[in-house]
């Protein structure tokens, strides 16, 4: 078994809001080993983000991790002090952020706070980060790069920007790479850019990538491992075969469902009915639930355990328990 | 009389914004520059292009929200680009990408949905007001007692629901629709199109649908047009297109967009583009296309294609393919 680099176990992450605590993040666990993209799907809403958040610590003020570990290389990363976090953020674990609008600073020069990084992280006096700065820029593929250090974010247009979120992200060849949407705000053909971009460098720098995303199809592409979450929870993990050609979870079978795709394009599509869960007003049982055509009496009562339905593939359902049982009991 | 056979028809349409570059001079900004397009009734167009192409502006020039600044519109055959503006609206109308802002937040649904029944007068007393009011939100999958909700104590697939029955209130045969389901969430989004798919065959309404995302676009139109900086760059019925694209630009769409099945995913070839979309402000001479085409000859340079027809009603503006 290769290294595994990454280790999130049973994370619990609330918000503390004036309408009460919001349990965004409800026991999640996954491991990342070195070198693989880790894909996690799901509705706005699911956790996701804040799950990546958690893992660099950068939740909002109201927000705490209520319960959990994450593991980095065995030391426990929710422990860190400020010091040790920022030896970790930035040089060990970098983040690439939904929008390049807003994410960088507007009155700073690119190559500022390209090489604030650099700088903080690595012993390089000025001149070598400005000379680091113009060699990130040119293996992201922006052009004219020594142009582009001293113009400033609005010079740039967005495609460019997420460029320069992935030097600035890499500039401390960092072993791990958390992508937050990081094409959303982006157009397709731009959008295609960038996801090349991503598989080429993890190929040549060999970092492991966290990529968040609620497309279907950018999961598809790019990841090797998938979890998919919903109301705060991982309903099914497993490899990019496991999850498109044999789903298990009722949720995951809805989204796929759900979506249009070249094959069956004038076929009626099958929606997930009703709306998406309310997190202050989580039910008892299996999150998914309420909205569920499958859904048994034990589903609203009693949260599902992770059953394995394959070397790498598990789902939290009790549907998958049912037949399991059936199954087991026809042997006998 | 003949009944024409367009519902909609647009020929030549231009929009261009000023736009101030020095105290005494202004650029025009070519939003729409020279766009045609005919819609059947009870049709289905589909137009797509990446933000910044246009496509938002042709459907907003269409129902004058802007007033364009050439080319005409014709609905069943007369000539509206001038005409009393009222009156045009009681036969198209629009459904908003965001259904955050586009309903006023001290409206109730039921004065969101009744406002244009009020505009237009299309109602005999308060009874019948609001039976046509619950009507449209039975129509649309609300509950009655909704009515006097506002909206944001709606989620935001209900709320665009709303939009549409407002839409849908004065009877319209032609909805322009602009990115009705981009903000919607992918388990939602299947909902609203299934929605707007029931309404065509029940109604018999003709859209104008508007988006980013090819693959919505595929499964819900007739026919789909690609817009490149302001002009349609190809028009063909969805399968068409899907199946043998010719436009470069349409090529490379087609490949970018990721498709949620990692065999084909993995095995098709992505044809990417080099660079940014130029500014509409300083667009290339000839052909806009041809500062990211890999198939740009001089000509490009020198003249812009025009639309021509390949057979079977598909339609491409190229010199090379």
């Amino acid at each position: 078994m290769s290294e595994c680099l990454l280790e999130v176990k049973e994370l619990c992450t609330y918000f503390h809001t004036e309408a009460g605590e919001v349990r965004a993040v409800n026991g999640v666990s996954f491991s990342l080993e070195a070198g693989k993209i880790l894909g996690i799907v799901g509705e706005s809403g699911s956790g996701k983000s804040v799950t990546a958040y958690s893992i660099m610590q950068i939740l909002a003020e109201n927000g705490r991790i209520a319960s959990g570990e994450v593991l980095y290389k065995g030391q426990d990363v929710t422990k860190f002090n400020k010091s040790q976090l920022k030896g970790f953020r930035g040089k060990v674990c970098s983040i690439i952020f939904q929008d390049p609008m807003t994410s960088l600073n507007p009155v700073f020069t690119i190559g500022f706070q390209l090489e604030e990084a650099i700088l903080l992280h690595t012993g390089k006096n000025k001149a070598q980060a400005r000379e680091r700065a113009i060699e990130m820029l040119t293996l992201v593929g922006v052009n004219q790069p020594d142009k582009r250090v001293k113009q400033y974010p609005h010079e740039l247009s967005g495609g460019m920007r997420q460029r320069v979120m992935i030097a600035m992200a890499l500039a401390c060849e960092p072993d791990v790479l958390i992508a937050d949407e990081p094409t959303t705000a982006l157009d397709v053909t731009i959008q295609a850019q960038i996801l090349e971009l991503m598989q080429e460098l993890q190929k040549k720098l060999g970092m492991a990538i966290i990529l968040v995303t609620h497309d279907l199809g950018v999961i598809a592409d790019m990841c090797d491992e998938i979890i998919v979450m919903y109301g705060g929870r991982v309903c099914e993990r497993g490899n990019a075969e496991d999850i498109f050609y044999n789903p298990k979870h009722e949720y995951t079978k809805g989204l796929l469902r759900s979506i249009p795709s070249i094959k069956n394009a004038k076929e009626k599509l099958v929606p997930i009915a009703g709306t998406p869960i309310n997190l202050l007003n989580m039910p008892k049982g299996c999150a998914f639930s309420s909205r569920c055509d499958s859904a048994m009496k034990i589903c609203l009562t009693e949260m599902p355990e992770e059953v394995r339905l394959g070397d790498t593939h598990l789902a939290s359902c009790w549907v998958n328990v049912k037949e399991m049982m059936k199954d087991g009991g026809a042997k006998e | 009389m003949n009944k024409p056979e367009y519902l909609v028809e647009v020929r030549d349409l231009k929009q261009h914004f000023p736009i101030k570059t020095g105290m005494f001079s202004t650029t025009p900004l070519k939003a729409v520059d020279g766009v045609s397009f005919t819609i059947k009734p009870g049709e289905t167009l589909g137009l797509v292009g990446e933000s910044g192409c246009g496509k938002t502006t042709v459907g907003r020039s269409l129902l004058r929200l802007y007033k364009p600044t050439g080319g005409q519109v014709f609905f069943e055959g007369e000539e509206v680009t001038d005409s009393n503006m009222t009156a045009l609206r009681k036969k198209m109308q629009m459904v908003f990408q965001d259904p955050y802002s586009s309903l006023n937040p001290r409206m109730t649904v039921e004065d969101i949905i009744g406002e244009p029944l009020d505009v237009h007068k299309l109602y005999r007393g308060k009874k019948d007001r609001r039976e046509k009011i619950l009507n449209m939100m039975e129509l649309v999958g609300l509950n009655a007692e909704h009515a006097t909700r506002y909206a944001h104590e709606f989620s935001g697939g209900q709320r665009q629901r709303i939009g549409i029955a407002r839409a849908l209130a004065v009877n319209p045969k032609f909805i322009v629709c602009d990115e009705p389901v981009s903000a919607l969430d992918v388990s939602i989004q299947a909902q609203v199109i299934n929605m707007f798919e029931e309404l065509k065959d029940k109604l018999g309404v003709a859209y104008l649908f508007i988006a980013h995302d090819l693959l919505v676009v595929h499964h819900i139109a007739d026919r789909i047009a690609v817009m490149y900086l302001g002009k349609i760059v190809e028009v063909a019925s969805a399968d068409d297109l899907n199946n043998a694209p010719v436009h470069p630009y349409t090529l490379s769409l087609l490949s970018a967009i990721p498709i949620p099945d990692p065999h084909i995913a993995h095995s098709r070839q992505r044809i990417i583009l080099e660079g940014d979309v130029p500014s509409p402000m300083n667009l290339p001479t000839g052909c806009s296309f041809r500062t990211r085409c890999s198939y740009a000859t001089q000509r490009c340079a020198e003249e812009c294609p025009s639309l021509t027809d390949r057979g079977d009603g598909h339609f491409v503006a190229c010199f090379n393919k």
